[in-house]
């Protein structure tokens, strides 16, 4: 009866609890639909970097992060490439690469840029460059003198598909070497500054201009989506001790982008804080109306203490009828959010309009909404707990009405 | 055992710079079982006396106790108890709880007594038709006439079984049929339940019908007679 006296008290307003209805409504809403947006954006941020030749995990030469030269390559990557098939899931996708500085010219141009070479077939849906929109094609396996440069890179230098570049670079005995390519294909990417930073040769046409025979100075791992977070520090501490014999560093992506990391951190705070900041906008909303309800019945509550009702009594029964409406506000809100973020998850947020500031971010121009179980129950966490919070104040208020006081107001 | 002791019980107001002496030294006992009506005029200290009996309100000086008990050893959850389980209350108006249908705001007090659901409502039903409301169990309180309202009142202070009653002029809201009806309704309760009954009133038909007569003056007890 406890519940059924909250019950019906919620209904003899209407109209005051449509309105605080709405407001928590709205309030959740715009949490979950928040959160989800940027969570979404946070997500495609760390695609996008994780694409940008970085993957899950990496095994390099302790001293490549420092100083990224073709002295610092891995010992035997066959043998690392063998024991990380034997330690990772299926499905897991490992390629080596040989990453190098040099310097790239033609007739007109010179510049410095990262030689990679690849296992072209490899790198399908493991980095960018696997299905990067191209003008001509991407070079293939034991390609040995086709180059893939970018188009900001191409434009910069007048060049096209078939034209030749010269690749300049220290070799692995330390001294200077020079090969002409041929331009196969011209990437694009969404990020302007990966275009000029980049061009892909072969590994047989790079282990060729290295003059050493595999010469891998990174083997990148790219996981099945289940193993890119909660569960990936403890498979790269498994690779980390598996290749203890090697002496090579392994890292996970947050070990490796340590600023993507710390954004993400700051994200979650950010997150709370427009919790906070909306339920504080909301709160005034729900200390107002209850005491508003609780004035109006102050008659009531005396009577009910007159027959007997404990104070702590009517303390549960006016946190009751909070609990009722806020739950009632919540459900509506987060089912609600929940819908319009999933049908948004799929069809993805198009931010063209403002594509050419986003490109510097590195954000991607479509952004897919994303829920995180987490995230609902924060948001709903916050508004029911705090909103009980603030209802104390009202219902003790109540609660305190002396039944003689009350009684003589006629 | 005296169900009601009231002893050098003084009550002063203060609103604002004024003093009022609402009670003044008042002395009482009764009986379980007696049927006691308090006249008075206007301000003359009825409705204080009664809500200090039902501890709703303490007294400036002097004791009160209610079958045996105390009230000034009694912290303000057990004065709570006692209203709960010994004590009924019917107020001049605004006695029933207006979301609530005639049983369920009879039916209520026995929730808060911890009585099971079953057990409830057949008390409160049968407590209904005793005081002539049978069939209007469902009927909110806007929808019963003022009688009508004050049986439902009648009935919630009896359904818990109590030992005393206090009402605070029951008839006064109420023309003479129903008024009649009502001071009827009560006097069987006494009878059959041996409920004690302490009610104050304006009206000569209520106080011909009481077993004794106090009347009250200026906060003081004026007259006090014995039928
Ligand atoms: N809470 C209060 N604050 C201030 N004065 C009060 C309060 N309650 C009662 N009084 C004063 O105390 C006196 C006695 O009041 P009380 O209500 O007991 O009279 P009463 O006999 O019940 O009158 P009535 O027949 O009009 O109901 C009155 O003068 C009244 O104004
Ligand atoms: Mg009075």
């Amino acid at each position: 009866m406890f519940t059924q006296l909250a019950w019906r008290n919620i209904w003899r307003n209407p109209r005051r609890t449509a309105i605080i209805l709405t407001a928590i409504f709205i309030g959740v809403f715009s949490m979950i639909i928040f959160a989800a947006f940027s969570r979404g954006m946070a997500d495609g941020m760390v695609d996008n970097a994780i694409d940008n030749l970085v993957g899950h995990i990496k095994v390099q030469h302790p001293d490549y992060r420092s100083d990224p030269d073709i002295s610092h390559r891995l010992p035997d990557p066959n043998a690392i490439t063998a024991e990380l098939k034997s330690l990772l899931p299926t499905g897991a996708k490992i390629t080596p690469r040989i990453r190098v500085e040099g310097v790239v010219a033609n007739a007109r141009e010179t510049a410095g840029v990262e030689i990679v070479g690849i296992h072209p077939g490899m790198e399908m849906g493991v980095s960018f460059i696997g299905d990067a929109p191209m003008d001509g094609r991407l070079i293939e396996d034991g390609d040995k003198n086709g180059i893939v440069m970018g188009a900001a890179l191409a434009d910069r230098f007048q060049t096209e598909v078939g034209k030749k570049l010269v690749l300049t670079t220290q070799q692995a005995d330390g001294e200077t070497g020079s090969r002409a390519f041929r331009i196969r294909g011209i990437y694009r990417s969404e990020i302007e500054a990966t275009e000029k930073a980049y061009v892909f040769i072969s590994y047989t046409a790079a282990e060729q201009l290295m003059g050493e025979k595999n010469c891998a100075t990174e083997i990148a791992v790219t996981l099945p989506k289940e193993y890119r977070n909660g569960r990936l520090a403890p498979l790269v501490q498994k690779c980390r001790d598996a290749l203890e014999p090697y002496h090579v560093s392994v890292n996970g992506w947050k070990d490796l982008m340590p600023a993507i990391s710390a954004y993400l951190a700051m994200f979650d705070a950010f997150l709370y804080i427009w919790f906070v900041v909306v339920f504080i906008a909301m709160g005034f909303g729900i200390v107002n109306t209850v005491l508003m309800a609780v004035y109006e019945r102050m008659r009531e509550f005396g009577l009910l203490k007159a027959i007997g009702m404990r104070p702590s009594w009517i303390v549960r029964m006016v946190l009751g009828e909070s609990f009722f409406l806020l739950a009632a506000g919540c459900a509506a809100g987060t089912i609600c959010g929940m819908a319009v973020t999933y049908y948004y998850g799929h069809a993805g947020i198009d931010l063209g309009a403002f594509a050419q500031g986003v490109k510097m971010w590195g954000m991607s121009r479509v952004i897919f909404p994303a829920i995180e179980i987490g995230d609902v129950v924060a948001a709903n966490a916050v508004v029911v707990v705090l909103g009980l919070v603030v209802s104390i104040y009202p219902a003790v208020k109540a609660a305190r009405f002396t039944p003689v006081e009350t009684m003589r107001q006629n | 055992m005296n169900a009601v002791t009231v002893s050098d019980v003084s009550k002063i107001y203060t609103q604002g710079d004024v003093k009022v002496m609402a009670l003044n030294k008042v002395s009482l006992k009764v009986d379980a079982g007696e049927f006691v009506a308090i006249a008075g005029p206007s301000g003359s200290g009825k409705t204080t006396l009664l809500n200090l009996i039902g501890g709703l309100d303490s007294p400036d000086t002097g004791h009160i106790s209610v079958n045996g008990k105390a009230f000034e050893k009694m912290s303000s959850g057990d004065l709570a108890e006692l209203r709960l389980t010994q004590i009924g209350f019917v107020f001049q108006s605004y006695n029933l709880i207006p979301v609530f249908t005639a049983e369920e705001n009879v039916e209520y007090i026995l929730q808060l007594q911890g009585v099971g659901k079953k057990e409830r409502k057949q008390r409160a039903r049968a407590m209904l038709d005793d005081v002539g409301l049978e069939g209007k169990y469902d009927r909110k309180p806007s929808q019963l006439s003022g009688g009508q309202q004050q049986r439902v009142a009648v009935a919630r202070s009896l359904v818990s079984n109590p030992t005393i009653i206090l009402a605070d002029e029951p008839t006064a809201n109420l023309d003479s049929v129903n008024g009649e009806s009502l001071l009827q309704t009560m006097r069987e309760m006494n009878e059959k339940h041996n409920v004690t009954f302490i009610f104050s009133t304006h009206d000569a038909m209520v106080m011909e019908a009481s077993k004794r007569l106090i009347t009250m003056k200026d906060g003081a007890i004026a007259g006090d007679q014995v039928k």
